[in-house]
């Protein structure tokens, strides 16, 4: 659009602040739920504007006690240590895998860097009963390990991280090498230092998708012990012979939300610069 | 402080490439040798296979007394300088000069003492905190040679290390390379595609072509006597006019000399070539084009049953102008005669 057409640029607008509205509605409306009571809501009628009993539901999520549901304390916990293992156990393993398939010439190099490609098109839901099974003979059911490591292995983080280290120079490892940086000392201190944004920004990425698990850790945990807070909350709608009390749920919706959104908030210029520039 | 002997040395890529042929030379202790060729020449497969970032197919190198055809570029006690300078982006410039030392395990004050020394050679002190992103073209030249020169090695090598300067900064940075070079006393090799910075850095210079080396010696020795047509069309700028005898007997007519058995091309310096008359072949053509230099003016010269066009160097400005005709001679004392089938001088 080189001209300056002023219906134009009302048009896009228009379409745009739809598409906004569209999203961010839902969003608004659960706001709105957890700052009400617990009639407000039952009533057939939602209200659109904020209520006064914002404090007492965040109160009541806190400390009350329901059948089912794991305290709302723990599930935060578990869900910040899935999210946390997952993050550093996938960026591991891939700058390590991505390392070797660049740097190393070893027989059967492309086979393995095309098995780690394929998986790509093989996400957790497509495998999810074999790898159940896998996981259930392991004896890791009901375990921080059998909530974590299936989700760990990773083709696209490894397939990003080869893309960046394909982009620095060969010369920067010949001169480590006439510097006399073996592998591990090239790595360490050359590599490293040089994925630094990529690795932040990848953070950002891996923290939200391990908090926002909720079909596999469904399945391998029964024990409330391991339950998370996606799970949790629809736990919470769940409940027999009663209406559910989408105050509190929603109140719990926004704290469960607020993690990835602080990450976010935080650590966005570390995130843009991870995916859009390299330091060469 | 070492020589460098290369004995029967080869390099052949997989699917067969031969890259170097059986190749020897010999590079005494504080010599600055050259390696000069046109790209694909194996120049810089060569310079890598000195430093150990190549493996060797056939034949040993040794630095020193040590034959290194195993050992890695570390163990080699070589430094080398890259094209690209390979400044580590994310250390200091202290840093970057410090981390060949580190990896080595130099003492802390040792490592100090040879940094600020580097330091105060190239003149980067005040540059000694900042990131490499933070200098110019040239203070980064700078630092890759400090990277080199801290580590006191028993050889530098340099991979085109000029290339990515502009002209001006090039000229500057070549004057010093020597000068550094000079004082240092430390066994150099140097490749590069330039002719000029090749002639004017070289202790010896070695002029390779397919792999091969064609000719090794002075720059001027080169220049006054090539040794083959290759090198007589590389060495020199502008080049060497290269004239087939059987064209030049059928139009110079009398003035043609008798020339040595085998002689079917002669060369001529362009800046050799007498304007008007005189002792030699004698020539005439009409001017196509003249460039003024500005202490020298080249005349480019179309001649009646000459194929090519010649080159003239005329000092000054250009007595002719063009499209102008004008007579001149090729004096026999600086004709150079070759063979056209071995490509070898005649003399």
């Amino acid at each position: 659009m080189v001209e300056n057409r002023p219906w134009l640029t009302f048009l896009t607008h228009f379409v745009l602040i739809c598409g906004v509205v569209i999203v961010v509605f839902p969003v608004y409306i659960a706001l709105i739920a957890s700052t009400h009571g617990p009639t407000a809501l039952s009533s057939g009628m939602m209200p659109l504007l904020p209520g006064a009993e914002l404090w007492n539901n965040v109160v009541q999520v806190l400390t009350e006690e329901r059948r089912g549901v794991a305290p709302f304390w723990l599930m935060a916990w578990n869900s910040l240590w899935m999210a946390i293992i997952i993050t550093v156990g996938k960026i591991a393993i891939s700058i390590i895998s991505a390392y070797a398939i660049v740097y190393f010439r070893f027989p059967g190099r492309v086979l393995a860097f095309w098995l780690i490609f394929i998986t790509l098109m093989l996400p957790v839901e497509v495998r999810i009963i074999p790898t159940f099974a896998v996981v259930a003979n392991l004896g890791m059911l009901n375990s921080y390990l059998g909530l974590t490591i299936p989700l760990i292995a990773s083709a696209t983080a490894t397939f990003l991280f080869r893309q960046f280290f394909m982009t620095v120079p060969d010369e920067m490892m010949e001169a480590a090498r006439v510097d006399g940086a073996g592998p591990i000392k090239f790595f360490r201190d050359i590599l490293l230092p040089l994925s630094r944004t990529n690795i932040a920004a990848l953070c950002v990425i891996l923290f939200i998708y391990g908090w926002m698990q909720y079909l596999w850790p469904l399945l391998v945990t029964t024990d409330p012990k391991y339950y998370t807070l996606m799970m949790g909350v629809k736990r919470m709608a769940a409940v027999a012979d009663a209406d559910p009390q989408w105050n509190t749920i929603m109140a719990a919706v926004v704290m469960a939300m607020l993690p990835p959104v602080l990450i976010v908030i935080f650590m966005q210029r570390l995130f843009v610069k991870g995916l859009v520039e390299t330091e060469k | 402080m070492a020589s460098i002997d290369l004995k029967g040395v080869r390099k052949v890529y997989q699917g067969n490439v031969t890259a170097i042929h059986a190749l020897d030379l010999s590079i005494a202790d504080g010599e600055l040798v050259v390696l000069v060729g046109p790209s694909g020449c194996g120049k810089s497969t060569l310079l890598r296979m000195i430093a150990g970032l190549e493996t060797i197919t056939d034949g040993t190198i040794s630095i020193g007394d040590d034959v290194v055809n195993k050992k890695e570029p570390a163990e080699r006690d070589i430094a080398m300088v890259f094209q690209n300078y390979a400044l580590y982006p994310h250390m200091s410039v202290r840093q970057n000069l410090e981390y060949g030392l580190k990896n080595r395990g130099t003492p802390r004050d040792e490592i100090d003492r040879r940094v600020n020394e580097a330091a105060r050679i190239l003149e980067i002190t005040p540059f000694l905190d900042r990131k490499p992103r933070q200098l110019s073209g040239g203070q980064r030249q700078r630092v890759a040679m400090g990277r080199a020169i801290v580590r006191q090695p028993k050889a530098f090598l340099f991979d085109e290390p000029l290339s990515n300067l502009d002209a001006k900064l090039r000229g500057q940075m070549r004057i010093e390379i020597r000068r550094l070079q000079r004082s240092l006393k430390t066994t150099s090799v140097y490749v590069t595609h330039d002719q000029l910075e090749a002639m004017t850095l070289a202790d010896r210079l070695v002029v390779m072509n397919g792999g091969r080396i064609e000719q090794v010696g002075k720059p001027i020795e080169l220049y006054d006597k090539p040794a083959s047509l290759f090198v007589a069309g590389f060495i020199g700028s502008p080049p060497m006019n290269l004239l087939p005898i059987a064209a030049l007997q059928a139009i110079a007519g009398g003035t043609m000399p008798s020339l040595p058995a085998g002689t079917d091309i002669v060369g001529i310096r362009p800046d050799q070539v007498v304007v008007g008359s005189g002792e030699g072949i004698a020539l005439s053509g009409t001017v196509e084009l003249i460039e003024p230099v500005g202490g020298e003016s080249h005349l480019y010269v179309r001649v009646e049953g000459l194929d090519q066009t010649l080159i003239l160097v005329q000092q000054g400005r250009a007595s002719v102008g063009e499209a102008d005709k004008v007579d001149f001679v090729l004096p026999l004392a600086a004709l150079h005669g070759f063979n056209k089938e071995s490509g070898l001088r005649v003399d």
